[in-house]
């Protein structure tokens, strides 16, 4: 077996056992990625050296008893997460050449449990999009191929860097940022596990924002242990992000194989959408199965308000963005292209750094709040928002867990993208509707479609009950003995 | 007494509203842990909060909600429990986020009432709209390079009040007084420090113009006028410009204009408006602002008195007019140093020397009342000195001016230059004898019916003393001799 | 819905995305779709709802003590800037 195969459960410990060093685990990794990046393009940046010098400081760390769980893991870092020293680009020219000088709180949770960075993962610029293909550092393609085709796929977004690396095994987990279904819908399409979780578990405080009410950071990983693993490091309380929460972190590993006896499991009937394809239908339906045969108990149940979810949250995550995206203006940091007036630098800069769909999106957001549109677009929205919250908490009130697809389709090719951007939105109706509630969700890979991709099921937890989602998500991914590997990875690469 | 401008087809009658904005005295900012002091270096007051960093968060300074807390008790106005922060959404060089924090929709303060004085003593109650907090931007200088200005953003994200009131004011006296009662109070509750000079109390002027009874007309806003003077005179000049233009039979178009005080005009900022839609919406990385109501009880208990209270209190603790009890609370500094000095003493006494002699004092040396080199121990015990008869009210005068020279103690000066009261009858018959004996024609004439006269003998026995003879002394000495 | 290409214009210009006749079209062309898409809402009956306000964990907003914590990194603000000069970031000149 390569180093590169382990999960990082089993990483750890034949790192504690000195079957292998650190420094040799990052050393397959990098040598993966120098092999397999140039074709994938799931890093922006590889950050080679550092995680060198950090591996041969783990492999110190190991030596002493009580080595943090991630010391020595090497991770890949999605580039919306600013890295102290190290260029973060959230895939946008208009960054240009930023440099942090500061830590955002996830990844310095991270590196505070010994991880290693080997570097930044390629995602949609600003984080808008599921495909990858809006990166202004060029598409990232889904390691996955259909049976017998060689045409290149997206991975999904925005995550799409993080969950190609992943799957490709150019890192052992990665993180992910997922507003309306960043981290699942990639996931799924890479055949990985990938965990939402509630809005206000992990500090958003120097992670790049998209939408504040919706970005939460979360693991994309080979395993839903290795999930656990990755969240207890990631999570808690932050003071400096106002919206955390300030709730214990539980053991979310501990919540692996936990019985599922009793149970209860809802499956939405308005998931169900028309035109959803019999293959996918039978996935979602084999999940059932397993789930009843792990003890839970099935149950119908309703969320009445799913169908406008899509619709609200392209009003809330524009709006939002449009301001969040207002501090690019060429002046302090990034790219700048000058102009006779401050007006003119400010044109000119906005257009030439940012992507059509960011600056799709901004516009888009800035109609829906500007000067007699605000109630019927925004506050409209947020009310919707708030009757989609109150399907969950009623569904919650008969179910522990609601078991859905993750996406309607899986990975397409790059030239098979909807020209139409609401087709194009479509990809995230089954994520948004909790992304909007801020429920935990986890995509979990369950199967293969009949061209051989990779398709996942989404459980969807009450708030800061991702133990909930661990369990019942160990137990499926167990049933499912999703062994299939993509065609490029580490060590097989075509 | 009602103002009002003539124009040429009759009486005009002129509408103003204030908006003040009052830098919160704090250490740091609103959102972040960057200091707020004035005068910094550049661009060092500043966290890359405050420079709208990538993935920046704000995070509430407890402090600043405290003191518009205090500022809205300070106005009597009503607290909200909860209120909210909004995002003020537009481009400038000075505001690095794109937008500006706020509270648009629900104030930490909602309305209350601001009592102010004028000149012929009338007083008036202008309302207040509300109070909220917000940030404040950054500085542009215009004058270093040709081509560009420079930014620095230490002012950027100090946490300002915004302070509406009602449009009660009808003149631009009323709008001085109503500046000037704010700057009292926020003083006193220690919220702004007033400073105009220092932009830290500024203010936007809303001015319209219309007939006796009518409803309101169209506004212009009058943009960041920092001094009271320059308030006074920019509702003069706008509202005679818009009678004209009234007049004139144009229309007054609702806009933002510039006071030039150089040139004595205000003028349209129309090019900046022209994109203004601000998009405001409730801010997603903060939460509602909760305060306890008990907290509010709290602050409100630790209120100092503030000058509408302590006035009052001065005129029946101590007997002060109403006049001398509104300049020696004008300032806290002076209302202290006045309590201190007319504890066990005759308060009216005290405040005729304190507005008198020793303000006069004050200003003559430049001195603020912090710095007065007489103390008001020292001058109490020159009050006393006067009261127990160790000096008169003359000799007094003289001692304080030394005091202020010296900063010698009263009895000191009075012992080194020999300024003791003469209160000896036998030195001050002798000179009334002699003054007498010289001025019989006087003596006659004064007995005559010139009762005038008898300040002349006084004058003179108190010439032959130096000063020093206790006056009441004198009077009886020369009433029992003249009149035998 | 259709969307004008005033409003698109007057849009553009808000958001300071200097965009030539043909991007203009195009964006109106989108925007106008993914505008109609979104009228679907105008279905809910939201009377009496009262609309999400901050999160999802509504709870009191955490407040610091007043301390200076920060500030004193003047080449940490400036090290990024596309322009400088000396101590300050630069605009083309504004004329106030
Ligand atoms: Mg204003
Ligand atoms: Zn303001």
């Amino acid at each position: 077996m390569m180093l590169t195969d382990l999960t990082i459960a089993q990483a750890a410990e034949g790192l504690r056992k000195r079957d292998f060093t650190a420094v040799e685990l990052t050393n397959a990794h990098v040598e993966a990625i120098d092999a397999l990046n140039g074709r994938l393009n799931a890093y922006i940046t590889v950050t080679a050296d550092q995680a060198k010098e950090a591996a041969a400081h783990a492999d110190k760390t190991l030596a002493a008893a009580d080595a943090p769980t991630l010391t020595g893991i090497p991770l890949g870092i999605k580039d919306l997460f600013c890295t102290k020293g190290v260029r973060t680009t959230a895939a946008s020219r208009i960054l240009g050449d930023f440099t942090p000088p500061y830590e955002s709180t996830v990844t310095a949770n991270l590196l505070a449990n010994g991880a290693v960075f080997v570097g930044k993962t390629n995602l949609d610029e600003f984080a808008m999009g599921s495909t990858n293909l809006t990166s202004a550092f060029g598409a990232v393609e889904n390691p996955w191929r259909r049976n017998g085709d060689d045409t290149p796929l997206v991975p999904g977004g925005s995550s799409g860097g993080s969950a190609a690396a992943v799957a490709a095994h150019l890192a052992m987990g990665a993180t992910g940022t997922d507003t309306g279904g960043s981290i699942r819908q990639p996931a799924a399409y890479c055949g990985i596990v990938g965990l939402k979780p509630t809005y206000g578990r992990c500090s958003r405080w120097g992670t790049i924002a998209f939408a504040s009410s919706l970005d939460q950071a979360g693991p994309m990983t080979r395993t839903v242990e290795d999930a656990a693993i990755m969240l207890a490091a990631m999570a808690g309380h932050d003071v400096k992000d106002s919206t955390s929460a300030d709730i214990a972190v539980p053991d979310y590993r501990a919540a692996c194989g936990r019985s599922l006896k009793g149970l209860r499991v809802g499956v939405p009937a308005e998931y169900r959408a028309p035109g959803m394809s019999a293959e996918l239908q039978a996935v979602w339906d084999r999940g059932v199965a397993m789930l009843r045969e792990a003890g839970c108990e099935i149950v119908d149940v309703s969320l009445p308000h799913t169908k406008y979810g899509l619709a609200t949250y392209y009003i809330i995550a524009p709006a939002e963005a449009s301001s969040n995206l207002a501090r690019y203006d060429g002046v302090r940091f990034g790219d700048r292209r000058e102009g006779a007036s401050l007006d003119e630098l400010y044109e000119r800069t906005r257009h030439d750094g940012f992507g059509e769909e960011v600056r799709r999106r901004i516009l888009v957001g800035t109609y829906v709040l500007s000067a007699g549109y605000y109630d019927a677009y925004y506050l409209r929205a947020q009310k919707i928002r708030t009757l989609i919250q109150r399907d969950f908490t009623q569904a919650f009130e008969s179910v522990d867990v609601l078991l859905t697809p993750t996406a309607p389709t899986a990975a397409f090719g790059h030239n098979e993208k909807p020209e139409d951007p609401v087709q194009m939105y479509l990809n995230d109706v089954f994520t948004v509707p909790a992304s909007m509630a801020g429920q935990p969700a986890l995509s979990v890979p369950v199967s293969l479609d009949s061209t051989g991709l990779p398709l996942g099921l989404q459980l969807i937890g009450r708030h800061f009950d991702e133990e909930t989602l661990i369990a019942v998500g160990s137990a499926l991914e167990k049933a499912a003995d999703f062994t299939a590997r993509p065609t490029f990875r580490a060590g097989a690469a075509a | 007494m009602t103002y009002t401008l003539e124009g040429s087809t009759g009486t005009w009658e002129i509408v103003v509203g204030l908006e003040v904005h009052a830098q919160v005295i704090s250490q740091s900012k609103l959102f972040s842990g960057a200091s707020t002091l004035f005068g910094g270096e550049p661009n060092t007051q500043v966290s890359l909060i405050d420079a709208g960093f990538p993935g920046m968060l704000p995070v509430i300074n407890h402090e600043c909600v405290a003191q518009a807390i205090r500022t809205g008790l300070g106005l009597k106005a009503h607290i909200n429990l909860e209120s909210h922060f909004d995002r003020k959404n537009y481009f400038y060089a000075d505001l690095p986020q794109g937008y500006q924090i706020s509270q648009f929709t629900h104030p930490i303060v909602g309305s209350g009432v601001v009592e102010i004085e004028l000149s012929d003593g009338s007083t008036r109650q202008i309302g207040v709209t509300r109070l909220h907090l917000e940030q404040d931007a950054g500085k542009l200088l215009h004058d270093q390079d040709p081509k560009r200005s420079f930014v620095d953003l230490n002012r950027a994200g100090v946490a300002l009040m915004e302070i509406v009131s009602e449009p009660d004011i009808r003149s631009p006296e009323e709008a001085g007084a109503y500046l000037r009662k704010m700057r009292q109070i926020l003083r006193y509750l220690g919220t702004c420090d007033g400073n105009m000079d220092e932009g830290s109390m500024r203010a936007d002027v809303n001015v319209s113009v219309r007939k006796a009874g009518e409803p309101f007309r169209t506004r212009c806003e009058i943009k960041n006028v920092n001094s009271i003077r320059f308030v006074t005179q920019a509702i003069e000049i706008e509202a005679m410009r818009q009678i004209e233009v009234w007049e004139s039979g144009g229309s007054v178009d609702q806009e933002t204009r510039l006071f030039d005080p150089g040139r004595g005009e205000t003028r349209s900022l129309r090019s900046k408006e022209d994109a203004h839609d601000y998009r405001y919406f409730p801010d997603p990385d903060l939460l509602p602002l909760v305060v306890e109501q008990s907290w509010v009880d709290e602050l409100k208990a630790c209120l100092p008195e503030l000058p509408d209270e302590k006035r009052a209190r001065f005129q029946t603790e101590y007997g002060i007019t109403a006049y001398d009890s509104g300049v020696l609370v004008a300032e806290q500094s002076m209302a202290d140093f006045y309590e201190s000095v007319a504890k066990g003493r005759d308060g009216k006494m005290t405040a005729a020397w304190m507005t008198g002699d020793f303000f006069a004092a004050l200003n003559r040396t430049g001195k603020a009342i912090e710095e007065s080199p007489v103390g008001a121990d020292k001058l109490g015990g020159m009050l006393d000195l006067i009261t127990d008869g160790t000096i008169n009210g003359k000799i007094a005068k003289e001692v304080l001016e030394t005091m202020f020279e010296t900063g010698e103690a009263p009895l000191e000066i009075v012992e080194r230059k020999g300024l003791r009261q003469v209160t000896d009858t036998g030195a001050i018959e002798a000179a009334a004898d002699e003054i007498i004996a010289a001025n019989q024609d006087k003596v006659e004439q004064y007995l005559g019916g010139k009762d005038k006269l008898f300040g002349f003998f006084v004058g003179q026995v108190m010439k032959a003393t130096q000063g020093k003879a206790n006056p009441a002394i004198v009077n009886d000495i020369l009433k029992k001799k003249i009149h035998g | 819905m259709s969307l004008d290409l005033a409003t698109t214009r007057r849009i553009a210009k808000l958001a300071r995305i200097g965009l030539d006749d043909q991007e203009i079209e195009t964006v109106r062309a989108q925007m106008g779709g993914i505008l109609g898409w979104i009228e679907i809402l105008n279905e809910v009956d939201v009377e009496g709802i009262p609309p999400m306000v901050g999160t999802s964990q509504t709870t009191a907003l955490p407040q610091r003590q007043d301390a200076v914590t920060d500030g004193d990194r003047q080449s940490d603000v400036l090290a990024n800037a596309p322009d400088r000069e000396g101590p300050f970031f630069t605009v083309p000149k504004v004329v106030e």
